[in-house]
């Protein structure tokens, strides 16, 4: 099973976290036009490589944070810090 | 080139003047053009191909795939096939889909095994109990034989159930669906490839999509909105073709972003396993969305199962224990009698999954380019239909009502088909 590595309660099982998809930036609903809005909700980039995703902690302490993952072996890198929410600098 | 005819005549007298069976299709040489060029050889871009040639007369067709034909959700399927979804737009769809599988033998000539051995959704919770109702009633509106039956009768369909009511799940009720059944797959992909070649298509194997070339488009190399298609470039090199035709799975995203299209897809595992073969004990396909599974005994007397996608995003196939566990657990709740059943073997298919469950059709923003893509989980059962409404899509340039609301623009527009109630696990 995968290991995620939450920047609190450190690697756990796949199974404890809630998957959040592909992270975007979230365009400002009072701002975004409604095509913006739904780019946002719906289109993906689905690439078979490294990809940004949110996860959230759902049975451990309750945080939200990203993850970089390779979408085909599985590796991880630049795991979160413990108290930041993004992905670690470089890549 | 000559054909041989599928026929048990043509059988016994082959194997009486030890006769062999000639090659079912051609090795067809790439040419540098073609009127259309379909990507990918499974079920989808085979019927597309074939009712392109049979009701429209364009055979100047290449269908290109970069494994080998049936390598991909055509051949990992679980073969199941029925037509008692959610949306009056899905009954619709679906329906068709089930009268073409009725008529394939005859129309293809090759013996595609369906057995229309009826289908059950089996309830566990008074909600899922209510959704069953729902559909039943949808169904009924639309002519599909499909209604909601009690525990006694679950029991006389399939005695191996455990239909009591001191089981974790107790089965309280379910959707039978008659028409449902299954079909050998793997023949459906070399009935619609021998049918298609025979009608001057060209199968190109082993050939990559590298690029889809464009020109005009609003981006810098000239692809997306606004744009045409001109070709692919090849791993055998470029095919100039004015319409390019997207019907993979797995890959779809990647190969419509080399178009400069972006699909409301992610892909998924599903993970599915076959047991030893046994004596034929189950009669119908038996489905539990609340167990997230599905089992139906195959000809040969093994038990299929499958099971929901994996619930992360991602292109690895390879099979996992807690699948396999999980499974297992679930199985022997509704059938507590098989628990010393081993199982063969399990592998996995890439599902493309759409925010609604439903697929996307049709011709996209990039003039000359159409997609066939985002069938998530209920490919295999729509292959046909798709093909002839793909097929009637691509000679006219526009939308056939049957496949209308399954436009790339309704995400854009906010129209989606809603079929996740009936979808999301229901094999």
């Amino acid at each position: 099973m995968l290991f995620v590595p939450c920047p609190n309660c450190g690697p756990r099982n796949a199974s404890d976290m809630s998957y959040g998809g592909e992270a975007h930036s979230r365009p400002d609903p009072k701002e975004a036009s409604q095509k913006e809005w739904r780019t946002y909700l719906y289109l993906r980039d689905n690439p078979s490589g490294w990809l940004k995703e949110n996860w959230y902690c759902s049975s451990g302490c309750r945080k939200h944070f990203q993850l970089e993952r390779h979408t085909l072996t599985g590796e991880l890198r630049n795991p979160p810090l413990p108290g930041s929410k993004t992905a670690g600098g470089g890549s | 080139m000559g054909k041989a005819k599928y026929s048990a005549a043509g059988l016994f007298i082959r194997g009486a003047r030890k006769k062999t069976w000639p090659r079912v299709w051609r090795e067809a040489e790439m040419k540098e053009s073609y009127d259309v060029v379909i990507i990918g050889g499974g079920i989808h871009g085979l019927a597309t191909a074939y009712y392109l040639a049979k009701n429209h007369g364009i055979t100047n067709v290449a269908v290109v795939d970069k494994a080998y034909l049936g390598s991909g959700g055509s051949g990992r399927n679980t073969a199941i096939v029925r037509s008692n979804y959610l949306t009056p737009e899905g009954v619709a769809f679906y329906d068709r889909s089930l009268d073409l599988y009725n008529t394939m033998s005859i129309d293809l000539n090759i013996n595609v095994m369906f057995s229309e051995r009826g289908h059950m959704t089996l309830a566990h919770t008074d909600s899922a109990l209510r959704t069953m109702n729902w559909r039943a009633e949808v169904n009924k509106l639309q002519d599909i034989d499909s209604s909601v039956i009690g525990p006694d009768e679950i029991k006389k369909l399939a005695p191996s159930l455990d239909v009591s009511s001191d089981s974790r799940y107790p089965i309280l009720g379910a959707l039978y669906h008659p028409p449902g059944g299954t079909i050998r797959h793997d023949a459906v992909v070399w009935g619609y490839a021998r049918a298609a070649d025979t009608l001057g298509v060209d199968l190109l194997q082993k050939t990559e999509v590298l690029d889809i070339l464009c020109e005009g488009g609003e981006d810098e190399h000239g692809k997306g909105a606004g744009g045409k298609v001109t070709g692919v470039r090849t791993s055998r090199g470029n095919i100039s073709a004015p319409i390019v035709v997207n019907c993979t799975a797995g890959w779809a995203s990647q190969l419509s972003n080399m178009a400069g299209v972006r699909l409301p897809i992610t892909t998924h595992p599903l993970q599915a396993a076959v047991t030893e073969p046994v004596k034929t004990f189950l009669p119908t396909v038996v489905v539990s969305g609340s167990l997230h599974v599905y089992v139906s005994q195959t000809d040969r007397g093994e038990l299929v199962f499958g099971a929901s996608v994996d619930p992360v995003a991602t292109y690895d196939m390879r099979g996992t224990l807690e699948f396999t566990e999980e499974l297992a657990g679930h199985v022997l709740e509704l059938m507590p009698g098989i628990s010393k059943m081993r199982l063969l073997r399990q592998w996995a298919g890439l599902c493309d999954m759409t925010p609604d469950y439903s697929p996307v059709m049709g011709p996209t923003q990039v003039d000359g380019y159409f997609v066939d893509v985002g069938w998530g989980t209920y490919g295999f059962k729509a292959g046909p239909v798709s093909g002839e409404q793909m097929a009637l899509s691509i000679a006219n340039n526009n939308f056939p009502e049957l496949i209308a609301p399954f436009d790339l623009k309704r995400f854009t527009e906010g129209e989606l088909v809603g079929e996740k109630g009936a979808a999301a696990v229901g094999h």
